[in-house]
């Protein structure tokens, strides 16, 4: 239980943290990528901030032998560059880009009863569905690995 | 100007710490895409804490709705076909290239996985190529 109650309040905190940024609005997306246009650096100190912060405490956590409330440490570890890889981020990126929405935002943001948030989160469903039944049939995925 | 700045460090700090109490609890990357995928796809066994994270990212949301909805402005900076085309694209392309920015960008980069810095600069990049076709196209809003 201790388990799901973690997860819960990370959630919450995650989301509360986006919102203090501003980046739950597409605006401020779609104003960091338009480095030709009038530039918005506000994620760019929203993506120091998170990573600062966790770059020192991954190191002090990974001392642990185990995290608090689990046995195992579930950490990727691969370390090879794959065509998956860079194919799957420049197609993320794209979408990314033309709707201004990530994955973390487009759930938050459901709790604003929009129609657009949930327009862009039921089409990340069906990509990730298109991505689930093309990878089955094809093995896709492992192919390009 | 320089409000948001000190506001987008502040939020970041914020998530810094949420995926450090994933980390130190669960022993987990916040891999928001990864997360909302072992939902639609389950494995068994692992399914009851990725609703709660789901739960919470919404009672956050939920939470900021009703304290300061200015911060949930989510109208679309496109049209809304746009809007749809670039949510499947972001659903797929998160699945094949293993993350989003959280999990890759936050997380990864955090733990310096070259995987993910390498991912993290493909998506950025990436990104402001297809701003750049919006702009040109004029379908930027």
């Amino acid at each position: 239980m201790k388990y799901n109650i973690g997860a819960l309040i990370v959630g919450l905190l995650f989301a509360v943290g986006l919102g203090l940024s501003g980046i739950l609005q597409p605006a401020n997306i779609i104003g960091f990528l338009d480095v030709f246009g009038k530039w918005n650096p506000t994620l760019l100190f929203t993506m120091a901030g998170a990573v600062g912060v966790h770059f020192i405490t991954y190191k002090l956590i990974r001392k642990r032998k185990t995290p608090m409330f689990s046995k195992d440490w579930f950490i990727p570890t691969r370390q090879e560059i794959t065509p998956a890889l860079i194919i799957g981020s420049l197609i993320f990126g794209i979408g990314w880009g033309l709707g201004g929405y990530c994955p973390t935002v487009s759930v938050t943001t459901l709790a604003s009863f929009e129609t657009r948030p949930l327009i862009v989160f039921v089409s990340i469903i069906l990509g990730m569905l298109l991505f689930w039944v093309l990878d089955k049939n094809t093995n896709l995925k492992s192919r390009l690995e | 100007m320089a409000t948001e700045w000190v506001m987008g460090l502040v939020g970041g700090v914020v998530i810094g710490i949420a995926v450090s109490l994933m980390l130190l609890w669960n022993g987990r990357v916040t891999g928001v895409s990864s997360i909302v995928y072992g939902v639609l796809v389950p494995i068994k066994g692992d399914l009851a804490w990725r609703w709660y994270f789901i739960v919470g990212l919404l009672l956050g949301g939920l939470s900021l709705k009703f304290t300061a909805p200015e911060l949930l402005a989510v109208e679309l900076q496109t049209k809304a076909w746009i809007g749809a085309i670039a949510g499947i694209l972001v659903g797929f392309g998160a699945m094949l290239g293993g993350g989003c920015t959280s999990g890759h960008g936050v997380c990864g980069v955090s733990r310096v996985s070259p995987r993910s810095i390498v991912a993290t600069i493909v998506f950025m990049t990436a990104g402001m190529a297809a701003v750049i076709l919006l702009r040109k196209t004029g379908l930027l809003v």
